[in-house]
């Protein structure tokens, strides 16, 4: 790697550097662009970055401040990205879309506005699968983003853009969200952390909706620190989101090196029986690594697990067909004129921009909710997701601090080889799902590389409200895991 | 529900059988401050198409709802005045169907599924001595509304104005327990009073209260009536279409289930177009707004904020402050009118003051709308409701409120006639002046003085001999006679004295 070595500083590492003096924000941000300019020929990682000159002076002004002893917030001209389906004012926010090619947000998101109160620079909306619908960003309608340890590979989605940046050191943080996973697989895919909080813990006001009673925003980051870090900036109690827990601002990062003597951890029989056989192998490996930190680790089984998926795709498809309905081109979206149309023929013609894979889901959004149908499919849907919930709610009750599984039963895969074939993508969700049907927080560490050269991620689940424990179980591992290569360029 | 059931046919040519109506009401929550879930005005009246917008109730992606909390309470409200069972807790729903009204193209509204419920759950009103059962009541959003262009349907232009969409709705589902348009009526005024002495809704404003209507003939198919703009209509349009199915059935004809709408220009109700047929809605339930919860506490503090209901107050009215029944039913269906009556009276003046204000201001009001000045006058003084108050000085409210007491205590104790007291109170609205000034202006204080009656009861008598002489025998005689002095007098000469007078004139001669 040739470009500066700065900018491969953690967030923390980031925070020390510029309040010492050691590099300036405005030099860390120009290096970050110029990397990106770099970066993106290769990776596709960003939809948009944002007019450089006036994020340079963003930066020069936080260095006046840091100069002039004056409060420049916890992230203090740290460049990051968000993922195009969180609302930034006055910028373009597609959400992987042509139907919103034309949409400029009127306002800012919640986590927007309080990464802009820290002092975080904005500097790239980055590519998704349309909606967040998809788990390799092959679905965005404007092209795939590759996968920086290799490029023949997907990067996992929704999120694919967000980590992505993170991993390719386009950022040093970015905020992603996860319906299903849409965080955690493609951190896992790309061995950076992906953080997913328990719900409610985050704002959604601003986060366009794919699936609202399941979805937060979450941060992806190189290390779990500093997924702590912002998630320290973005949770707590908005007035914009009524579903937000009533819970002041925290500090996430308060404890994290507390180790994990005496946590008990479950291994998830039925997301790790049928893995890849490296996969299982790396789980078995962090397992130990916990035992050697002080943890009880043993296997446990969640009958429920094997309804998971289907009852996701019910429920994510009905609320999709929902959330998704107001996109009728009459007061936002893109150009297209409505002479010699009447309303109907109008939102069909409109609504045809939508993608395959959106309009798979609407569709089948629309069947399993219909008045003959809901019983059957939906409903059914609900009852699956309530009877999990009491289940793994059971198991942190009882008996553990952290469930535990591969954040992906498998290892990535290539460009295309999947696209043909919904229902084994779906399969990719497995482990994923239970945290956002139960609403629980979970996190996805990077553990180790496939003979191949492709990251395995360790997914940890913790009980509501439980984030903190979580960031820590998450450290511990991290610490004690085997080095990491570094990412190929 | 009367569902499909077997046709109206059955016994074709015999009597018709007995007509079943329910209804839903759509209540506009315009006194509450904001919009159902956005910071919007709740009253959306005389501004400029989409002015009172925002990007919630306009629908922009990655916005949210967030529930009005006081739209909660005063629906909660409105649930306990119809007697309706309180839940412990409530749900949203997401109504799915795409109309351009809709910014979201779903309304979020209430429902009792999946073991979730509306504000309010099943009650019960008497009115006319009836029971009529109340299914349900629950909390929604209006849409925003359609305005159409253009001289013909080919070249017509469709525009939609979304200053209304998310206004608070309180919607009123009743059993189909009406058998008749007279009964309707009752009701609907019962319920407009009550909303209105909630504070709730000012049912004066245009569309502010709407009604569809289901209609069937017992034993037959339910008919749903849409696009009734007004209580008037609605009672024509349910006298059309019972006529109707009336008229069906004779003919032994299946009345058919359908939904019409109410055409007002040529007063009938005719079938709909087409829109969004029955295929569901695809209900779901609203994620983003969590479940409330209705506590105990929560129902006893809105018990003690409730006010007295109308029948209450009526009661109170005759019991307390001795006012006669007919005129305590006008005045205590009247929000805006008992407010003012209870601000001005004293235990002295209590029936003057009913009288005064439940003939003359009414009258005043009704007789000056049409030059819309006066009632807003009126409406001023009460002062109860901020958003009514057109003005902001307050020492006028207190003025107004002062002025009508001034005037009833000056009639109750006998220093000004009832008639002097009508026109008084016109000089008063109509200047602004106080009491004390037009009283003294207008010189409309009693003639109480002996010299100045004397010549006036002596001409009475010489001009009513046949009266005089039967005077003697006939007490109602005397009042007849006091009447003409007053009338010679306009209505300013003491009573009290006349009489006085009069009996020592006639007596004495
Ligand atoms: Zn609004």
């Amino acid at each position: 790697m040739n470009h500066s070595s700065i900018i491969r500083a953690s967030a923390l590492e980031y925070v020390r550097g510029v309040t010492s003096g050691e590099f300036t924000a405005e030099e860390f941000l120009s290096e970050t662009l110029s990397r990106v300019g770099e970066a993106e020929t290769r990776y596709h990682a960003y939809l948009r970055v944002e007019d450089s000159q006036r994020l340079l002076a963003r930066a020069r002004e936080v260095d006046r401040g840091i100069k002039s002893g004056q409060k420049v917030g916890l992230l203090a001209g740290m460049p990051v990205s968000i993922k195009d389906n969180i609302c930034m004012r006055g910028s373009r926010t597609t959400c992987g879309s042509r139907m919103l090619e034309g949409f400029v947000a009127p306002y800012d998101a919640t986590a927007v506005s309080r990464l802009h109160a820290e002092g975080a620079i904005i500097v790239a909306k980055a590519n998704m699968d349309e909606f967040a619908m998809g788990l390799s960003t092959e679905f965005s309608a404007y092209g795939p983003s590759r996968n920086p340890w290799n490029t023949e590979y997907v990067p996992g989605g929704s999120s694919g853009g967000s980590a992505v940046a993170a991993a390719a050191f386009e950022c040093v943080a970015s905020l992603g969200s996860d319906t299903g996973g849409s965080v955690r697989n493609p951190a896992s895919f790309c061995s950076v952390v992906g953080y997913k909080p328990t719900y409610g813990l985050v704002s959604r006001h601003g986060l366009v909706s794919y699936a609202n009673s399941i979805e937060q925003i979450g941060p992806i980051a190189r290390t779990v620190s500093d997924a702590a870090l912002v998630l320290g900036v973005i949770a707590g109690r908005d007035e914009h989101d009524d579903t937000t827990a009533d819970a002041a601002a925290d500090d996430y990062l308060e404890g994290i090196e507390g180790g994990v003597e005496g946590m008990r951890v479950g291994i998830v029989d039925e997301m790790t029986e049928g893995a890849d056989p490296e996969v299982a192998r790396a789980v078995a490996r962090a397992a130990g690594d916990l035992e050697a930190a002080g943890a009880s680790c043993e296997r446990i089984s969640l009958d429920m697990v094997g309804y998971s998926v289907p009852s996701y795709y019910t429920i994510t498809a009905a609320e999709a067909a929902s959330n998704l309905a107001r996109y009728d081109n009459l007061r936002y979206g893109y150009d297209l004129p409505t002479d010699g149309y009447e309303f109907n023929s109008y939102v069909a013609e409109a609504r045809g921009r939508f993608g395959p894979e959106v309009t798979r889901r609407m569709i089948l959004g629309g069947y399993v909710s219909s008045a003959g149908h809901a019983g059957r499919y939906y409903l059914k849907a609900l009852k699956v997701r309530a009877k999990l919930t009491r289940e793994v709610a059971d198991a942190f009750a009882s008996s553990y601090d952290i469930l535990m599984a591969p954040t992906v039963p498998i290892l990535p895969f290539r460009i295309g080889e999947k696209s043909d074939d919904p229902v084994s993508l779906f399969m990719v969700d497995l482990n994923t799902v239970t945290a956002n049907l139960t609403r629980r927080p979970a996190v996805s560490v990077p553990y180790a590389v496939s003979a191949g050269g492709l990251p395995i991620g360790i997914q940890m689940m913790a009980d509501s409200m439980q984030d903190k424990t979580l960031l820590r179980a998450a450290r511990a591992l991290e610490r004690k895991r085997p080095p990491l290569p570094e990412v190929p360029d | 529900m009367s569902g499909s059931g077997r046709g109206a046919g059955g016994a074709a040519g015999g009597a018709a059988p007995r007509p079943v109506i329910g209804l839903e009401i759509h209540c506009q929550m315009t006194s509450l401050k904001s919009k159902l879930f956005c910071p919007c005005r709740a009253d959306y009246r005389g501004m400029a198409p989409n002015e009172n917008v925002c990007p919630v109730c306009m629908g922009m992606p990655g916005t949210l709802p967030r529930l009005n909390a006081e739209a909660v309470r005063r629906g909660t409200m409105i649930a306990m005045a119809l007697g309706c069972a309180i839940p412990e807790r409530i749900s949203f729903f997401r109504k799915n169907y795409f109309y351009p009204d809709l910014p979201k193209n779903f309304q979020i509204t209430q429902l009792d599924m999946y073991g979730d419920t509306s504000i309010g759950g099943r009650g019960s009103v008497l009115v006319g001595g009836r029971t009529v059962g109340i299914r349900r009541v629950q909390l929604e959003e209006d849409p925003g509304r359609m305005i159409y262009e253009g001289a013909s349907v080919q070249n017509r232009i469709s525009l939609v104005d979304y200053n209304r969409a998310g206004t608070p709705l309180v919607e009123i589902v009743t059993e189909p327990d009406f058998e008749g348009p007279r009964q309707l009526r009752l009701f609907l005024q019962m319920l407009s009073d009550m909303v209105g002495n909630l504070g709730v809704c000012n049912p004066a404003l245009e569309g502010a209260m709407r009604a569809d209507a289901n209609v069937s003939l017992e034993g037959g198919n339910r008919v749903e009536i849409k696009n009734i703009s007004s209580f008037h209509d609605l009672e024509k349009a349910v006298v059309f279409e019972i006529a109707r199915q009336e008229a069906q059935h004779s003919r032994g004809l299946e009345v058919a289930q359908e939904t019409r709408h109410w055409d007002a220009a040529r007063k009938i109700t005719a079938p709909s177009r087409l829109k969004e047929e029955e295929k569901g809605y695809r209900y779901l339930l609203e994620a983003d707004i969590p479940w409330v919860r209705i506590d105990a506490e929560t129902v006893e503090s809105l018990k003690s904020r409730m006010p007295e209901s109308v029948s209450e107050k009526r009661e109170r009215f005759v019991s307390r402050h001795m006012i006669p029944p007919q005129v305590a039913d006008v005045l205590s269906s009247d929000k805006m009118y008992s407010d003012l009556f209870d601000a001005a009276r004293t235990d002295k003046n209590a029936r003057e003051l009913a009288n005064i204000i439940t003939t003359d201001l009414m009258g005043l009001a009704m007789a000056s709308s049409a030059a819309a000045a006066a009632p807003a006058a009126a409406r001023d003084d009460v002062g109860g409701d901020a958003q009514k108050k057109k003005h902001d000085d307050p020492a006028s409210d207190v003025i107004r409120v002062d002025g009508l007491r001034e005037l009833a205590d000056a009639v109750a104790s006998g220093q000004m006639a009832r008639n002097s007291a009508k026109q008084a109170l016109h000089e008063m609205a109509k200047t602004g002046k106080s009491f004390a000034e037009v009283s003294s202006e207008m010189d409309l204080g009693l003639i109480s003085d002996e010299s100045e009656l004397l010549g006036v009861v002596r001409s009475v008598i010489s001009e009513e001999p046949q009266a005089a002489k039967q005077a003697y025998s006939n007490p109602n005689t005397v009042n007849y006679l006091v009447g003409k002095v007053m009338q010679k007098t306009r209505g300013k000469a003491d009573p009290q004295v006349t009489l006085e007078l009069l009996k020592r004139c006639l007596l004495g001669d």
